[in-house]
């Protein structure tokens, strides 16, 4: 029988995938927007779950919202990806240090 | 949903269809060369709400659809800061933009709907309501932050401030889901009736820290501020300029309606968290500032150990606590705006530059200018009698009678060092050495906000321009 905890667990492992993707990742840009769409869909199940368990809808409306703004944030990310690219011809992680201090 | 439930998000309405609205003009009629009337009309439109939402809308608090969102006089103080205060940085800087060839007709659409996310952030009465606000400002931010589209500097800003902001939404919606796992409910009343007085269900400690983690990022407290020095030197002046004041009095204000509404019978629990918030801001603020050699990115230090400061208040968990904060992000604001009319005028040959070296021996071209930022530094240090002395006294008077002696006498040893900087800047400007002088250009609108921004924190002194009433009003209307 999967209970709640079990999603629980899945969500948290996610989320966590998600912030080392973010903070691990030396490889390029793009790779840091997959993990935060990760931690959001984490996010996500941990919501509908509670939303079941408690039988309650207003969890899934949230994540209604939340994949809504999801898109938006991820089109904003991919355009100032490009402009970012355009101007420095790279999206290695490496790259993105202009200023520091 | 009834005539009642909108009126109680009325202003909101206004702002957003007057944004869309320009948008449509700015598309079919004269695109950029529209900017400047847009950029005034904009904050005609603020300053014409600010008075609705001042004068008009008044009494008690009002829920709208559902509990979801509400309007009372701690919002209402919130919005006519933020709305006043942004509309002064739009006219202060259309010189600027103008000058930089910036001035692209979506800059002022882009702070109307930024402006409209933070009227709906301090309104917020349930975590939604909280997420759509906080999403609306910030995406509408990531976007001004890289305007300046052929700068790698600026987009590199904006990219930086993308990822870390979206980390922080996603901290801070993480522990949305545990709060409403646990307390069974996204309503702020809801969560504060399951939370209880005694000691909440750890879940929803657990959820709270991480909505404190992710709201302490948009404040830029320590030690979530990686992103604010870079922003503030990536984006273009102006920009860093709205970054530093609006956002800031959203956030905070919205850390305290949290705290405060949702969370209000467990103030032990959270106390501890901002004050040790606040105690890392204000040092790491004081001594990051100290090498800096861009006077943006001292700023930016600079705002992270004000943030510090204005969490102390809230630290307290009194009510006399959440009116210094008020009182102290309205005193902060307005030292800010005239620094920042100030930084947005140095230019060395035509270009604008923002090396603290261009300050050297400025004293001797331009005296007065030279005056009024020394006035402004001393305030931003907090020496009295400036109107930053008061701010700053109010936050640490209200630790310590929250008993919390320890965290006031940080504040104090912080505000010292902290001074080191500001005086570090007076000495250039009387003192320095005399190379890489800059020059100051102010267009008329310009000067008079900032020579009005340095009277103001000299004679504000007197009665803190009755700040104190409405702060008092609008944290009666938040604990109440």
């Amino acid at each position: 029988m999967v209970g709640l905890e079990h999603y629980l667990i899945v969500a948290a492992a996610l989320f966590v995938i998600g912030i080392f993707g973010i903070f691990l990742n030396r490889k390029n840009v793009i790779v840091i927007l997959m993990s935060i769409e990760l931690m959001l869909l984490a996010v996500n199940i941990n919501l509908v779950a509670f939303s079941a368990h408690l039988g309650d809808l207003v969890g899934q409306v949230f994540t209604m919202f939340i994949l809504t703004v999801a898109a938006a944030e991820a089109a904003i990310g991919l355009a100032l990806l490009v402009v970012f690219f355009r101007n420095r011809g790279t999206i290695d992680v490496e790259d993105v240090n202009v200023m520091k201090g | 949903m009834t005539s009642f439930d909108l009126a109680t998000v009325l202003p909101e309405v206004i702002l957003a269809a007057y944004a869309m609205l320009a948008l449509l003009v700015g598309v079919y009629t004269g695109k950029d060369r529209l900017t400047g009337v847009l950029t005034w009309a904009t904050a005609a439109v603020f300053v014409g709400v600010a008075a609705y939402i001042g004068f008009a809308m008044g009494g008690a608090a009002s829920a709208g659809f559902g509990g979801l969102i509400v309007d009372d006089a701690f919002a209402r103080f919130a919005k006519v800061a933020i709305l006043l205060s942004s509309a002064v940085v739009l006219v202060m800087a259309q010189d600027y933009m103008a000058r930089a060839e910036l001035d692209r007709f979506e800059y002022p659409i882009l702070i109307a709907l930024a402006v409209v996310g933070m009227m709906v952030m301090v309104s917020a009465a349930d975590l939604m309501t909280l997420y759509m606000g906080l999403e609306l400002q910030s995406l509408a931010l990531y976007v001004i932050t890289a305007l300046r589209r052929d700068s790698v500097k600026s987009t590199e800003a904006g990219l930086k401030y993308f990822v870390l902001g979206a980390l922080s939404s996603g901290l801070l919606l993480y522990g949305a889901s545990l709060v409403y796992g646990y307390a069974g409910s996204t309503n702020f009343a809801a969560i504060m009736a399951a939370a209880g007085t005694e000691s909440a269900p750890i879940g929803l400690l657990i959820g709270m820290v991480f909505v404190l983690a992710g709201m302490a990022f948009k404040v830029s407290a320590a030690p979530f501020h990686m992103w604010t020095p870079d922003v503030y030197e990536g984006a273009p002046t102006p920009i860093t300029a709205f970054l530093a004041t609006a956002p800031k009095i959203a956030a905070m204000a919205l850390i305290a309606r949290v705290v405060q509404d949702a969370f209000g019978g467990v103030i032990r629990d959270w106390s501890q968290v901002l004050a040790a918030l606040s105690v890392a801001s204000m040092f790491l603020g004081a001594i990051a500032a100290i090498g800096q050699r861009d006077i943006k990115r001292l700023m930016a230090y600079s705002s992270i150990a004000h943030m510090g400061f204005a969490l102390m208040g809230l630290a307290a968990g009194t009510a006399l606590g959440v009116q210094a904060m008020l009182v102290y992000m309205a005193i902060y604001v307005i030292m800010n705006i005239g620094t920042f009319a100030f930084i947005l005028s140095l230019q060395r040959g035509g270009q604008a530059v923002t090396d603290i070296a261009g300050l050297n021996q400025f004293a001797k071209s331009e005296p007065l200018k030279a005056l009024a930022v020394l006035v402004l530094m001393f305030s931003l240090a907090g020496v009295p009698p400036m109107l930053g002395f008061w701010g700053k006294f109010g936050v640490l008077l209200a630790a310590y009678e929250a008993g919390m002696a320890w965290l006031a006498l940080a504040g104090a040893v912080a505000s010292v060092i902290g001074s080191f900087y500001y005086l570090r800047i007076i000495y250039f400007m009387y003192f320095g050495a005399d190379v890489a002088p800059a020059t100051s250009r102010m267009s008329a609108v310009q000067w008079a906000v900032f020579i009005a921004a340095s009277i103001a924190v000299v004679a504000g002194t007197i009665n803190l321009f009755g700040l104190e009433g409405p702060a008092t009003a609008a944290v009666e209307a938040l604990l109440g």
